[in-house]
């Protein structure tokens, strides 16, 4: 028990990786073996993830803490820990990259390489689950930056027909952005007394002493980095590209976890070090989000490629994220994890469908396609129901972190204008009329009407177990998180309480 | 974890049956996912689950009706309260999963539940070799389940649950025959229509919240008639929830949704368009009534949206052929005397309403729907000389009619009195729109019974205008039949808790504190009953020929007949000015700005640092500075990632702007340090 406690968490971020070299061992021609490893390497952290929600107390604080030094010239040290803001999503990563697993005995995507492709997404578990348990500056983008370079190549490499401009775009764009994210940690360390790049210690009154401008800029610095990330407006475009040429796997993975590094920042980072700055860029943060989500949902009306469509779903998803933030409340901020989680699912889940869809028809266009449930009626009702969820349908998934980022941008935290918030929460609800307008109107054009000419007589096989296998959970999860909302929030709520305690200092 | 309100505070005993009232919720919620799983390989292909899950709530209701009512005597008492706590958010923030049960709730339990066993039973043969008979049945399960949710929710957002849940529910059912294009788009209309009037609520709900800081809907009532909230808020609020009703209860401007709904099967109709989902927003409003009552201006705006409502719904009625659409507008202008009664503060009246209502309306329904299979035709206009063919249905419906048009002593003559004393109550004494809205009330009255006979006279009697050569119309099955029956015998009796006494015993089960009791009025209810006959009278002379329409479309009034047919255009109005533009115009524009303004952007300066990169290169790095450690030692570092497999142009100018960039913000820094 103690050594769970003591080195569980790094057990389970760089298991992946000795995965990922056991792999490159492995000869190419082994593919049951190849496939076996990739299991077992994401299995064990999954496994390890659950048995550490044993000892997890949702009162702790940051937990199962691990400080030793690293470079020690630059006073950087290898200092990890889980709370009730990165366990969610640490468990979100393990789940999602262990179905993914799953889904690649059943499908991998062309040129056939399973060693590589899967090797490759052993290493961006690593960087994804390593990003949300550093503590430490340093190790947090050496994590973060570790994530670029997988997701470069399954993009790149098995990508859609404009798999290389995408895989260019994504990485550029968000290297762009991570250097002035460096930047920002580069000068939170050079103005630390003493200095550091210890996150918890930055927190911590009278290490940071700095001006308000200066604040502002390093806080601008971070801000660019993890907006790119997220992607908030008007940042995103480089999303819906990557997604629309990435492989199923890379889509899932990408919508599911990396745009959440983003937003994590934001918690984790900006917010507790530089709170009188985040409250400087709260208006702007609230009204870029809001124009996400209205901006997003009315691209989505434009779309015609399936997997486009939920790109740009995300773009709005992410939008009552930052909306949530950007009130700076309790509420806000368990509803921006919250609706992390909540999209991580639904959208992950979409995009495994629209890859199904795709394997099948060998095309994604929504209007080519047709009468979709009453060729493969599993399909086409998972389709509806994680469409449903994704709109936001109380008593499913997607509703909680909605509904919670409006209620918090009703009444935000003292010193933002609650007017503002209140017009932002307006706009918010119009798009959340828009999304179910999409939503809906994407399902009768796939799932409902008759069979086109096209598909008819053509019989394709419903939905396999292998898919269903790496599916179920995710299903399960969409209506167990609407029904109990509080598997979630009580985790998260009293590490968000301490953050609200913390920057309220 | 269980947590006891009212109970504890006044002298009554908590009935064993209390406890177990969360069955009545979770039972159909249950059924839904045994049907959906478990349904295809049962003989009945899933029916028996909804039938006996149905009829399991319907059971258990009836014995908390009966221990909820007798307590409700009790000095004190307003009914019974359990939760457990759902989640926590905040310091000391919570979310209840709870039950709150009282002369309100019980009185929608049994609706609900009688007109959805009715439903499930008379299903059975109308739906009978449907394609997706066990899906239809898992919706119904689920839809029931959610109303149940709505009517026993102790909380606001417990409450949102069950009225997003019945909507989607209604989305699912209204196209259940989704090969029709134009049966999906009926059901997308009425989900987004009724989820504009959602978002209000959603926002009333928080308004609510951060007045009273709470969800809970008693502690919200106790902090309203604390005082504790202004007035200011308390308007905003009222005004807000009213959204939510003018949605779901099919209200002007909203009301649109509800016509094109009867694109469903005729038993959803008759279920979720006209007995339970679209007297939520009703039972919202009742259910709320301490926060619109705190408002004169939010109850005036009720009371007139009710009163226009109702007045447009009843005119259009009159020139419909669908037979269900003129139930459908007969549903909006009923619903919007419930809404208008709410408004005049006869709040008696009005939940009455929604109890008598669902009988007749439910049987109406019903009846068309034994009607439309016997003549495989909505259209009026395809019927007429049923009466003999179809004798069960013929008398039932009748029945149902009559209720409708308010006779004495059908179920609708008693409800609709006392809305009408109510609102004359009002008038007299001097309110503002007192007048306007008993007037109104009396021309719908008037309206009402016109259109009722006008429904009769076409569908019933006069010459058969089917085709007599290939439609041979017959009774339906007993499964039909008996709905009918035991229906027809509520539409007759179902208003008789509401005979005149002192006070009368609906009265006793439902009335708000702060508001007196009018007494039976007998000038009143004569007068409601003449102009009743009056107006029934006028429509049977009229139609009685067979006639679909009046010929006034050459005459003077020609203008208002086209206006009404084409439902005032507004279908139209929000198509071409809303729709359309949105879904067809802003959005491609949002696209093409996506394209080519915000992705341009990215694109052309990635293109021009390249450019701007190879110049340096060429120009100055190369002559200048040979073997330089800026721009191409950044590109270097960036293919050392492994980028050179890809390496195209665009590369070094991305690191060009990454440099340019990075300078920019180095210098940033110094000058700030300065």
């Amino acid at each position: 028990m103690d050594w769970l406690m003591e080195w569980g968490v790094t057990w389970a971020v760089f298991l992946p990786i000795v995965g990922a070299a056991i792999l490159v061992l492995l000869p190419r021609s082994s593919e049951m073996g190849i496939k076996v490893v990739s299991l077992v390497f994401t299995g064990a952290p999954l496994l390890l993830g659950i048995m550490l929600l044993g000892p997890y107390r949702a009162s702790g604080g940051i937990q199962f803490e691990k400080n030793i030094p690293w470079i020690p010239s630059i006073n950087a040290n290898y200092h990890i820990g889980v709370d009730g803001i990165s366990m969610p999503l640490l468990l979100l990563t393990f789940l999602v990259t262990f179905l993914c697993m799953i889904y690649a005995l059943w499908h991998l995507p062309e040129p056939h390489n399973p060693k590589v492709f899967l090797a490759l997404c052993l290493l961006l578990e690593t960087g994804m689950a390593g990003t949300f348990v550093a503590l430490d500056l340093v190790l947090f983008f050496i994590f973060w930056e570790l994530v670029l370079v997988p997701m470069y190549f399954l993009i790149g490499l098995w990508g859609g027909p404009k798999r290389e401009y995408a895989a260019i775009k994504f990485f550029l764009y968000t290297l762009f952005g991570s250097v002035f994210m460096l930047l920002g940690f580069l000068a939170l360390y050079f103005q630390s007394e003493p200095n550091t790049f210890d996150m918890i210690q930055l927190q911590s009154g009278g290490v940071l002493d700095i001006s308000r401008g200066l604040a502002n800029l390093i806080f601008f610095g971070l801000f660019l980095g993890f907006a790119i990330k997220v992607p908030m407006w008007p940042f995103h475009t480089w999303l819906p590209d990557a997604h629309t040429e990435a492989p199923t796997i890379g889509s899932v993975l990408l919508a599911a976890i990396l745009l959440k590094m983003g937003t994590y920042g934001f918690l984790r980072i900006s917010i507790p070090i530089l709170p009188d700055a985040a409250m400087t860029f709260a208006p702007l943060i609230g009204a870029l989000a809001v124009i996400a989500i209205i901006y997003g949902a009315l691209n989505c009306l434009a779309q015609v490629d399936l997997k486009r469509m939920i790109a740009f779903s995300s773009v709005g998803h992410m939008g009552f994220v930052m909306l949530g933030i950007a009130t700076m409340t309790d509420i806000g901020f368990n509803a921006a994890i919250y609706g992390m989680i909540s999209h991580g699912v639904i959208t992950g889940m979409l995009f495994f469908l629209a890859g199904s869809i795709h394997e099948r028809y060998h095309t994604r266009d929504i209007p080519e396609l047709g009468g979709m449930i009453h060729q493969l009626p599993m399909l086409g009702g998972l389709l509806a129901y994680s469409a449903i969820a994704s709109l936001g349908l109380p008593g499913l998934a997607g509703f909680w972190g909605e509904v919670m980022a409006l209620l918090a941008a009703y009444s935000p935290i003292e010193g933002l204008n609650t007017g503002t918030f209140r017009v932002f929460m307006v706009a918010g609800g119009v798009g959340t009329i828009l999304t179910a307008g999409y939503f809906l109107w994407m399902l009768q054009r796939v799932n409902l009407g008759t069979v086109p000419a096209k598909w008819e007589g053509k019989v394709f096989e419903d939905v396999h177990p292998l898919e269903m296998a790496s599916w179920a959970p995710l299903l399960v999860l969409i209506l167990l998180l609407g029904v109990m909302p509080s598997i979630v929030f009580g985790v998260t709520n009293d590490s968000v309480l301490r953050l609200i305690e913390a920057i309220g200092r | 974890m269980v947590r006891l309100l009212a109970a504890e505070a006044h002298e009554v005993a908590v009935p064993a049956m209390i406890d177990w009232a969360w069955l009545i919720v979770a039972v159909p919620y249950v059924s839904f996912f045994l049907i959906v799983f478990l349904g295809k390989r049962l003989p009945g292909r899933g029916h028996e689950i909804g039938i006996g899950a149905t009829a399991i709530s319907f059971l258990l209701s009836v014995p908390v009706f009966a221990s909820t009512i007798s307590a409700l005597g009790t000095e004190g008492f307003h009914g019974f309260e359990k939760s457990i706590r759902w989640l926590q958010f905040g310091d000391n923030e919570f979310l209840e999963l709870g039950m709150k049960i009282d002369g309100l709730t019980v009185v929608m339990l049994i609706v609900v539940t009688f007109v959805s066993l009715m439903v499930h039973i008379y299903s059975t043969g109308y739906m009978h070799g449907d394609r997706r008979y066990t899906w239809f049945y898992a919706a119904l399960s689920l839809f029931t389940g959610s109303m149940l949710n709505l009517v026993m929710a102790n909380n606001l957002l417990q409450l949102l649950v069950g009225w997003e849940g019945v909507g989607i529910c209604s989305y699912f059912l209204i196209g259940h025959w989704f090969e029709e294009r134009e049966n999906s788009n009926a059901a997308i209309k009425a989900f987004i229509t009724t989820r504009i009037g959602d978002v209000g609520f959603l926002f009333g709900v928080f308004v609510l919240f951060f007045a009273a800081g709470t969800f809970n809907i008693t502690e919200i009532t106790e902090a309203v008639e604390g005082g504790t909230i202004a007035a200011g808020v308390l308007t905003a609020a009222a005004v807000l929830l009213f959204f939510g009703a003018i949605g779901k209860s099919a209200q002007v401007p909203l009301h649109v949704w509800l016509p094109d709904a009867m694109a469903g099967p005729t038993p959803v109709s008759a279920l979720i368009h006209a007995a339970t989902m679209v007297v939520a927003g009703v039972y919202l409003v009742a259910r709320m009534f301490t926060v619109f009552h705190a408002s004169p201006v939010a109850l005036d705006e009720v009371a007139i949206i009710g009163s226009i409502t109702m007045l447009i719904a009843a005119l259009l009625a009159l020139v419909q052929d669908d037979i269900k659409r003129v139930l459908a507008y007969s549903t909006i202008s009923q619903l919007a005397y419930m809404i208008a009664g709410l408004g005049i503060s006869a709040y008696t009246g009005a939940v009455f309403h929604i109890w008598t209502h669902a009988w007749f309306k439910a049987l109406l329904f019903l009846g068309a729907g034994s009607v439309i299979h016997a003549v495989h035709s909505n259209n009026m206009s395809d019927m007429g000389g049923l009466k003999d063919k179809m004798p069960i249905t013929y008398r039932t419906y009748m029945v149902g009619g009559f209720a409708l048009a308010g006779f004495f002593p059908l179920a609708g003559f008693f409800s609709k009195d006392e809305i009408i004393l109510g609102a004359f109550m009002q008038a007299r004494a001097g309110h503002g729109v007192g007048w306007f809205v008993f007037i109104t009330m009396i021309v719908t009255a008037f309206l009402t019974a016109c259109y009722v006979a006008r429904m009769l006279a076409l569908t019933f009697f006069g010459k058969p205008k089917y085709d007599t050569g290939h439609v041979h119309p017959h009774e339906s099955p007993g499964s039909m039949t008996t709905p009918l029956i035991l229906l027809a015998i509520l539409s007759v009796v179902g208003g008789w808790v509401g005979l005149p006494g002192e006070p009368n015993l609906f009265a006793n089960w439902i009335h708000f504190e702060a508001l007196e009791h009018h007494p039976f009025n007998l000038a009143i209810a004569i007068f409601s009953m003449i102009v009743a006959i009056a107006g029934f009278l006028t429509g049977w002379t009229i139609f009685r020929g067979g006639r679909l329409k009046i010929d006034i479309v050459r005459s003077p009034f020609g203008w208002f007949y086209r206006l009404l047919e084409n439902k005032y255009y507004l279908d139209d109005i929000y198509m071409s000015a809303i729709v359309r533009p949105i879904r067809d115009q802003i959005s491609k524009f949002a696209y093409w700005t996506n394209q080519n303004v915000l992705d341009g952007l990215v694109n052309v300066t990635g293109m021009a640092t390249a450019a701007l990169g190879r110049g340096a290169y060429d120009k100055i790095d190369q002559p200048l500075i040979d073997g330089a450690v800026n721009g191409v030692a950044f590109g270097a570092d960036v293919a050392g990632r492994g980028l050179k497999f890809w390496q195209s142009g665009n590369i070094q100018g991305y690191a060009g702007v990454l440099f340019v960039g990075i300078v920019a913000f180095v210098l940033a820094f110094i000058f700030i340090r300065i």
